[in-house]
């Protein structure tokens, strides 16, 4: 057995003593390296050669309880293939059913049955015996699930097949056994039913069964994308090593078409990495010494050594796997009014097998005994909880999933339902429309000053600065490779500017009004700040010694994709809003740029929030769209909260959705798979509700009265076989679903 | 007489159906402050379903999947927001709390396989 790393939870642990003497335990078992318990957590890390339930074992012998404790890192393949056992077991339950059933069925149709007299009662007991076989291996199981949901106070599927099939075959063998007991034109048997409902609900179960497995794809692809092993370096040698063994802070070598194991920051080396799979960006990246990587993601070009900053559960990919994996867990507001009647769903169906009961042994025709057993059990049989209950998770599971695969993170199922209600998308401008990236786009030097000259003084005075105009000031003045001199007395006016001393001489630097303030003469320099504020840029103004120096013009670029995905915002109905913190004629030329009729601007980060709040008064549903920091009070405030990340940054606490891709094209596919999936589910409510509504009072007899129509209780199996699968094949049909306008 | 006595047994039956699944309380294994509460998953029930804890201690759940039916693949805590992804033919380890007293009920998703969790 390999080396390997055991998580143990451990029960019984009363004080910080304990630690020590679970330790010894858990070393003394033979191929134990090592044990550390954590008394805070109650789990213990064991490494060894050593197979799990013998270290449970070991600690329960010494008065302690443990369980294993899993990984998000779960064998993918052993669950397909005990699910592939499980649908075979099914198929082969289905078909003993079928084949004991289908002679019978036939016999049945062609009214060739024997009588139940003479030669015709020993057929008879051997059918009473086929179908006892069948009722044991197929239906066994439905037996024991009903008797020990009854012992628990609980009733299930299995108790309305339990009791409905169980009823047939118990009244047609006291028949066989009694016929006097009922008046000769009651003495129907209802072997052959029995046995072919079961056959039916197992076939259901295991076609229902397939159909399930397709639901959970998204995920699969993800647990698909983790890697087994990674080639670390220790002491100058590269070893492959099992991924659980990659320490934090090791380095590690990814070679030219690997996937890189753990996130981590590049070291050495250059390449192009493929981070569609997490992120959806179709475009590989260029990935530089000091860049973040992204395990599960495709190295494309390059070799590069990088060192791990986040291993096991805190990678990226694993925290993505357990966020789609809650989100689909989790149900909407629709679900759990569905679950309290799902909840009480059997009990009650038993009380209408009773009424049904009740009205027919009393006002029903003769013979009574046949028409109250057949209606009884056709109720029974009928009924379907699982449909009813199976209606939301499914469809969530599915539309969650699908939302993965454009990059779109959804944390739970709330958000998805409220996702489609949007009404009005507030985008904030920064880092959301535009890049975040400010960069230096214009230098405009008044006479006698040169643009190197301009951007000197500009720089230095704002190399203290920590605003991000400023560090694009900076960052442009070094990469032309100008020196920059010290700023002495430096004063911030807070939504002005900046005063300090540079070389001896006073500077100036912010917008007109600082200017204004201080009586600088601008000449025509105000023209071609006008002229650059309707591009979008947003012009600053030097002043030197009382004298205008020039503008030095800085620019955010607008996303290449932001203004389609803002066209399919309006062309899906939705008010869009953008909010900025830039002057208005700035955020004006912006918004104009990318298409936005509405724009608030000179908005202080901290209003956002009241501005979210200001358009849900007016009764809008508001979906605010920002990075998860700066933004943090404004997405939780709004109906639906989606961050910009940026492919690693994932589980962003504010937001109900996290964009991977930082596109805007994320909210429209986010908005059109919740509206796709929320119809998804009425479709499944409506037919699970229509379906039970209907069958129910149908199999009691409502129809026969007036039409002679009663159900066969076959036909009543199949049905109920098929609804379940209805409702998996209908949430099925999203997995095809594509937004309209999507990238990918 | 038949008539009467079959008319009788039924409505008891009705009443017996209305006692047993909404008024009795379900008997309660109590589990002990630090001890890992097994919960076996087999033939469609959770086993024990009805757990009684302490209050002001954290509690411990295994729970271990024995039943191959995809209804038992998932185990929700609905008031906890809490999923759990059951494996079949392993434990699966769930840490809580220390939970306010009360009772916390859990479910597949379908809600067919249920059981609580009473804090008292």
């Amino acid at each position: 057995m390999s080396e390997k790393k055991t998580q143990l939870l451990i029960g019984g642990m009363s004080c910080a003593g304990c630690v020590a003497s679970v330790e010894r335990i858990l070393q003394a078992v033979p191929g134990v390296d090592n044990a550390a318990v954590n008394f805070a957590e109650h789990t213990a890390g064991v490494t060894g050669s050593v197979g799990v339930q013998a270290l449970i074992d070991a600690v329960v012998a010494g008065g302690y309880e443990a369980a294993e404790l899993k990984g998000t890192t779960d064998e993918a393949a052993e669950k397909e293939a005990a699910e592939f056992a499980y649908y075979r077991s099914l198929l082969k339950k289905a078909l003993v059913a079928g084949v004991v059933a289908a002679p019978l069925m036939g016999m049945m149709l062609f009214d060739v049955m024997p009588v139940l007299e003479g030669g015709g009662r020993a057929f008879w007991a051997m059918v009473a015996v086929a179908s006892l076989f069948v009722m044991v291996y197929s239906g066994g199981r439905f037996f024991t699930g009903a008797w020990k949901a009854f012992k628990a106070h609980n009733a299930n599927m299995d108790t309305l097949i339990a009791l409905g099939t169980g009823t047939a075959w118990l009244f047609s063998f006291l028949i066989l056994i009694w016929p006097t007991l009922v008046p000769p034109e009651a003495r129907h048997l209802y072997f052959e039913a029995a046995v072919m409902i079961i056959a039916l609900i197992n076939l259901g179960a295991a076609l229902e069964m397939r159909a399930r497995g397709k639901t959970s794809e998204a995920i699969k692809r993800l647990i698909g994308l983790q890697v087994k092993t990674a080639r670390v370096v220790r002491d100058g040698n590269e070893t492959d090593v099992p991924i659980e063994q990659v320490g934090l802070n090791e380095t590690l070598r990814v070679r030219p078409g690997e996937k890189i194991a753990v996130d981590g920051i590049i070291i050495e080396g250059r390449s192009n990495v493929d981070e569609s799979m997490i992120s959806g960006e179709p475009m590989p990246l260029e990935k530089n010494i000091g860049d973040e990587v992204v395990g599960g993601t495709l190295n494309k070009s390059g070799s590069f050594l990088f060192s791990a900053t986040r291993i096991g559960k805190d990678t990226a990919l694993a925290r993505i796997i357990e966020m789609v994996r809650q989100a689909q867990n989790s149900k909407p507001a629709i679900g759990r009014m569905v679950d309290k009647i799902a909840g009480v769903f059997v009990p009650v169906v038993l009380l209408i097998a009773v009424i049904t009961f009740l009205i027919w042994f009393n006002v029903g025709p003769e013979p009574k005994m046949a028409y109250v057993l057949l209606t009884t059990m056709t109720v029974l049989i009928i009924a379907c909880p699982c449909a009813l209950g199976l209606a939301t998770p499914i469809s969530i599971m599915v539309g969650v999933g699908k939302a993965a695969e454009y990059g779109v993170l959804i944390r739970n199922g709330e958000a998805l339902q409220r996702a489609g209600q949007v009404t009005t998308v507030v985008l904030d401008k920064t880092g959301t429309v535009t890049e975040g990236r400010p960069a230096v786009t214009n230098l405009i030097p008044s006479t006698d000053w040169s643009e190197k000259k301009l951007l000197v003084i500009a720089a230095s005075i704002e190399a203290g600065s920590e605003h991000p105009l400023a560090e694009a000031i900076v960052a442009a003045a070094n990469e032309r490779g100008l020196s920059l001199s010290p700023a002495e007395g430096f004063e911030a006016i807070a939504g002005h500017g900046v005063r300090a001393r540079v070389d001896g001489q006073s500077v100036l630097f912010g917008n007109r009004k600082l200017m204004d303030d201080y009586s600088i003469e601008l000449n025509d320099l105000p023209d071609a700040a006008a002229r650059l504020a309707a591009k979008g840029e947003t012009p600053m103004f030097l002043a030197v010694d009382g004298t205008a120096a020039g503008i030095v013009a800085v620019a955010d670029p607008i996303k290449a994709d932001s203004k389609a995905a803002i066209a399919r915002l309006y062309k899906i109905g939705i008010n869009v809003v953008m909010l900025s913190g830039d002057n208005k004629a700035t955020a004006a030329a912006v918004a104009k740029q990318v298409g936005i009729d509405e724009v608030i601007a000179e908005v202080l980060p901290a209003d956002k929030s009241a501005r979210v709040a200001a358009l849900q008064a007016k009764g809008e549903v508001v979906g605010m769209v920002g990075d998860g920091i700066n933004d943090a009070p404004a997405l939780a405030r709004a109906d639906v909260g989606f961050a910009i990340g940026t492919g690693t940054d994932v589980a962003i606490e504010s937001a109900d959705v996290t964009l991977m891709r930082g596109s805007l094209h994320g909210v429209a596919d986010a908005i059109a798979i919740s509206k796709a999936t929320v119809r998804n589910i009425k479709q499944n409510l409506f037919a699970a509700f229509i379906y039970n509504s209907l069958g129910i009072p149908i199999a009691a007899g409502i129809l026969f009265p007036l039409f002679g129509i009663l159900l066969n209780p076959i036909v009543a199996g199949g049905a109920m076989a098929m609804s379940s699968l209805t409702v998996v094949s209908n949430a099925n049909r999203l997995r095809l679903f594509k937004p309209e306008g999507a990238q990918q | 007489m038949i008539t009467l006595i079959v008319n009788l047994l039924a409505i008891v039956l009705a009443g017996f159906i209305i006692w047993w699944f909404w008024m009795s309380r379900p008997h309660l294994r109590l589990a002990s402050g630090n001890a890992v509460i097994e919960v076996i998953i087999e033939n469609g029930v959770y086993t024990p379903a009805h757990i009684e804890v302490p209050q002001g201690t954290p509690v411990r759940l295994s729970f271990e999947r024995r039943d191959p039916s995809p209804c038992a693949e998932k185990v929700l805590f609905d008031g906890l927001d809490i999923a759990l992804d059951l494996p079949l033919g392993e434990k699966t380890a769930l840490v809580v709390g220390p939970l306010v007293p009360g009772e916390y009920r859990f479910s597949c998703q379908m809600q067919m396989y249920r059981g609580s969790l009473v804090v008292c």
